[in-house]
């Protein structure tokens, strides 16, 4: 690429041009209007206006996971910046590649706590892989270029760029460079993968069982996780952004294990002889209490992050690498040891875990006529939409029985914030999942609470004429927190009570979308046909579910993995 | 099987960092340190043979267990080049103590003899203080420090460990070798 002569400005966008950027995420503000200037002329970059910076980095996100992509977003200085923080925490508790800009005040500023002026890359230092606060625009490209980098490669996540007006402005000879050169950053590997060693735990298994996590997503590892799935024929266990690693119809998946898993899933993990985790990090809402956790299993725990190796859970052999590469050596070298030396005898423990499948499965109660049960509705969503559907979710109990009863089918189909818990994310990511899946059918599963934490942004869903079908399971309660105040503070309901407001309907109404609502069962199927069929603009669908209704079986925090409460 | 709920006992550990030489890598460092709990007895930083890396010596209590842990965490830093903890038994490592002391002339011959047997050295008299200055392990120290105690310490410093392996060995990466 031949130098030229440009701004700094203009040189962020020619980066995010180079980087194949479609699709910008943000909000204008007096640091970063050179930045929104030099936007204003670019053909290839397109921004969307969101209504809250925080939406920006959740729709960054949302597409960063649909698309496998890199997310980008916009904020100026200040409350710009720190309105980014929620979202780039959640990007970095799972793994969701990210570059955050910002606008800061001017270089002579900095540090006199002028107007709008805040410290966002000392704020952002424990949740991004790095970031970096120009002071020269010379080094512009190369962060730019380096900030990509790191942000897509290795275990995935979100980096931050700071700006000061000042840098924007000037001029420089902008060339991107091809390639980046960090001295410290050199993703894995460190250790002599030991293949044969894991083999040969494999072979000797009598009870293994796979653990997929985000990780598959992330390497989109998905061929290579089936003919391993398929060689070992272990039962499969998956997190919450595990869900679609394998699809959850093959006859080995038992779903999502962990708080909220099935009974069948958590017996098969706390029961097995060996874990074969696969880019995933034994957290505590899948282990339970750790001491107690699977006592007689061996661990072969494969990531990309060295990091996570024996962080919780001591690993008896470590893969550290990319699934990618990884895992079909491993299945290379299982496939031998089977062939040279036989296998334990699996069939018993496959019968177990099936008469476990049959007599523990997931269940619910409906309660007549008056009560619309959550489940069901998740399963007829399913049903209506062959399951086809890309879901982003809220967070709370709704999200948990979104992934209890959406049988995932397609890898990057189930789209929630698992590690931060952050509520409000599912609108939010239903933009960008939307944007960067522009054919697809984005359905989001929200609760009232969630959803009232972003709800904002549906002006940004209405000018986008964003197909977007947002079903609302509405309780009138905080619901999961209501759930622990029932099970664990004796039915003492602090502060968690939502008051019937604001009208849903009315609410799709003032901001030109379609509201529906359904109070009973008999108007639930209409309403989603309706929901469904719908274009030219976002719905929103107030589904009045049952007020008690809560998420079963529930293993309480510390407990035993296997020592779960089933509400019968 | 093992599961890293209750931590082991603790001990000391000599960590050594090699580290990209920019603004805010010590806050970057410091900040993970107590972000994940990991408790640092002494820190040190300097120049190194390359104008463009420092290197950081941090001492940390931990248990074995996690100061792996320490160390693949601290790598993740994007401006760390290399970091390593360093083999107690190959270790030579160095701390620098002042010790101020305010204590009548008379005794100044005495604590002179003392300084000797420590090869510390007096670098500031006047009549009712002097200042000590000592080199050496920390556990030589610790000693001195005890020593002096009975004569009225007023104030002391000292730098935190620098350490280096012996023989061969450096901590820097093949491509920068």
């Amino acid at each position: 690429m031949a130098k030229e002569k440009t701004t700094g400005a203009k040189a962020v966008v020619k980066a995010l041009e180079a980087e194949g950027v479609d699709w910008v995420f943000g909000v204008p503000g007096g640091a970063i209007l050179p930045i929104y200037d030099a936007l204003f002329d670019s053909t290839k970059v397109k921004h969307v206006l969101v209504r809250h910076e925080q939406t920006g980095a959740h729709a960054a996100e949302g597409y960063a996971h649909a698309t496998g992509k890199v997310g980008v977003c916009f904020g100026t200085s200040g409350p710009g910046a720190t309105n980014l923080v929620t979202g780039i925490a959640d990007a970095y508790m799972d793994s969701v590649p990210m570059v955050a800009i910002t606008g800061n005040v001017s270089s002579a500023l900095i540090g006199s706590d002028a107007f709008q002026e805040a410290d966002i890359t000392g704020i952002t230092m424990p949740i991004t892989k790095h970031n970096w606060l120009v002071t020269d625009v010379k080094d512009l490209p190369r962060i730019l270029k380096e900030a990509f980098y790191i942000a897509r490669t290795g275990r995935p996540g979100p980096v931050l760029v700071d700006i000061p007006k000042d840098v924007q402005n000037a001029e420089l000879e902008f060339e991107y460079p091809e390639t980046v050169n960090i001295p410290g950053y050199h993703p894995p590997v460190r250790e002599e993968p030991r293949l044969k060693d894991a083999a040969a735990l494999i072979r000797a298994s009598s009870r293994p069982v796979i653990y997929l996590g985000g990780g598959v997503r992330t390497s989109s590892a998905y061929a290579e996780v089936e003919a391993f799935v398929e060689l070992v024929g272990a039962p499969v266990v998956t997190t919450v952004h595990g869900k679609g690693a394998l699809p959850e119809t093959h006859p080995q998946c038992l779903g999502m294990f962990g708080m909220h898993g099935a009974k069948f899933a958590n017996y098969t993990v706390q029961d097995s002889d060996l874990i074969i985790a696969l880019g995933a990090r034994f957290d505590d809402r899948v282990t339970g209490k750790l001491s107690t956790f699977a006592p007689e299993a061996k661990i072969v725990h494969l990531d990309v992050d060295p990091a996570e190796i024996s962080k919780l859970v001591t690993a008896t052999v470590p893969l550290v690498g990319d699934l990618k590469l990884l895992l079909p050596q491993l299945t290379e070298e299982t496939r031998k040891a089977f062939a040279a030396s036989g296998r334990a005898e699996i069939a018993p423990w496959v019968k177990k875990v099936a008469d476990w499948r049959e007599k523990h499965p997931l269940r619910y109660t409906p309660q007549g006529e008056d009560h619309i049960m959550p489940q069901y509705v998740i399963e007829q969503i399913w049903k209506k939409t062959q399951g086809k559907a890309l879901v982003t979710t809220g967070v709370g109990e709704h999200q948990m029985f979104a992934a209890q009863y959406w049988k995932t089918t397609q890898p990057r189909q189930f789209i929630t914030s698992g590690g931060l818990g952050t509520m409000g994310f599912c609108l939010p990511a239903a933009i960008g999942v939307q944007l960067g899946k522009p054919d697809a059918l984005v359905i989001g599963i929200d609760g009232d609470g969630s959803f009232q934490m972003t709800l904002q942004d549906l002006a940004t869903a209405v000018d986008l004429k964003l197909n977007i079908k947002i079903f609302i399971l509405n309780n009138l309660f905080l619901g999961m927190v209501r759930q622990w105040q029932e099970l664990f503070y004796d039915n003492r309901f602090s502060e968690t009570p939502l008051s019937d407001l604001p009208d849903l309907v009315k609410l799709a109404d003032a901001y030109s979308c379609l509201g529906l609502r359904a109070r009973k069962p008999s108007e639930l199927d209409a309403v989603l046909d309706q929901a469904l069929a719908h274009q030219g603009g976002p719905v929103i669908v107030d589904i009045r579910t049952r007020r008690q209704e809560k998420v079963f079986p529930m293993v309480p925090a510390g407990a035993p993995l296997n020592d779960m409460i089933d509400g019968e | 099987m093992e599961r890293n709920e209750t931590m082991p006992s603790t001990s000391t550990h000599t960590v050594s960092l090699l580290v990209e030489n920019k603004p805010g890598v010590l806050h970057r460092i410091a900040g993970l340190f107590s972000r994940r709990g990991y408790n640092i007895a002494s820190l040190t930083v300097g120049p190194t043979e390359r104008p463009e890396y420092s290197r950081m010596t941090i001492v940390v209590l931990l248990s074995s267990k996690t100061v792996d842990q320490v160390v693949r965490q601290v790598q993740k830093l994007v401006p760390v080049v290399e970091v390593r903890e360093l083999s107690p038994v190959d270790l030579i490592e160095r701390e620098l103590m002042l010790v101020k002391i305010r204590t009548p002339e008379k005794n100044h011959a005495e604590l002179r003899a003392l300084a000797e047997t420590y090869e510390a050295k007096i670098v500031d008299v006047s009549p009712d203080a002097l200042v000590i200055e000592a080199s050496g392990n920390s556990g030589k120290l610790d000693a001195l420090e005890d020593r002096l105690a009975g004569y009225g310490i007023q104030e002391i410093c000292r730098s935190g460990r620098i350490a280096l392996e012996r023989g061969f060995k450096t901590l820097a990466p093949p491509h920068l070798k």
